[in-house]
């Protein structure tokens, strides 16, 4: 099981800010297909250009892995000051 | 020090309180980022708490290294901000104040666009989220 968290515009286009889920094999590639399989809204603003994930508030890829518990953040470009 | 806050600050007693003490820096710098109107009511700006924090800690570290500073400071408001209100401050404090410029400069640079905040404007035509425009992501990579 991980948490799964949405920022910004993501959150808005999904429709909701926090989840758990279960994927399998545990990758991020695979916790978004699970995320994004009845969503192709949300899929289309994940692939949008400045966008990362970080798990374990670590910036990940694709491939990084994901372990039992761990927490994973979708975010969008970043806009701060 | 490092300090996100939902609340108004003051920006010329937090300049005060950084430069109290100190004796070994010749130059502090400091910028003040304001919520400007643009016909909208103000902002929101969100953060990822724990995960901002230390990603603005390693934006930080890295400016202290490059422009060899003996401190600095970032205040970043989140939440509601009306036009007028600060949203972020920078103070740096160095030997010269060539480096203690560049510091503010390079901070607020890599601060619009690879902090994690996210910033959403609500205008006379509704809300709407603001992306870093190309002239901030150019801006960044002026420091690559």
């Amino acid at each position: 099981m991980v948490r799964v968290l949405l920022f910004g515009k993501l959150r808005d286009v999904a429709g909701w800010r926090e989840k758990t889920c279960t994927p399998d094999p545990a990758t991020l590639s695979a916790l978004k297909a699970l995320i994004c399989a009845d969503d192709p809204a949300l899929s289309r603003a994940l692939a949008a250009p400045g966008v990362q994930a970080a798990v374990d508030r670590v910036l990940a890829r694709d491939d990084s892995p994901l372990n039992e518990g761990s927490e994973v953040a979708f975010m969008p470009a970043m806009s701060g000051g | 020090m490092i300090r996100l806050t939902d609340q108004s600050f003051d920006p010329g007693g937090e300049l005060n309180d950084f430069c109290r003490g100190r004796s070994q820096a010749g130059a502090v710098a400091s910028f003040l980022g304001i919520a400007r109107r643009d016909g909208g009511e103000g902002l929101e700006l969100e953060a990822y708490p724990g995960f901002t924090e230390s990603e603005i800690a390693r934006i930080a570290e890295s400016a202290s290294e490059r422009f060899s500073l003996q401190d600095v400071s970032i205040i970043h408001r989140v939440g509601r901000i009306t036009p007028g209100e600060p949203i972020v401050l920078v103070l740096t404090a160095s030997a010269h104040r060539r480096e203690a410029f560049e510091a503010c400069d390079y901070l607020m640079d890599y601060l619009k666009s690879r902090a994690p905040f996210w910033k959403k404007e609500h205008g006379p035509d509704g809300e709407h989220w603001i992306e870093p425009t190309a002239r901030d992501l150019g801006d960044v990579a002026r420091w690559d």
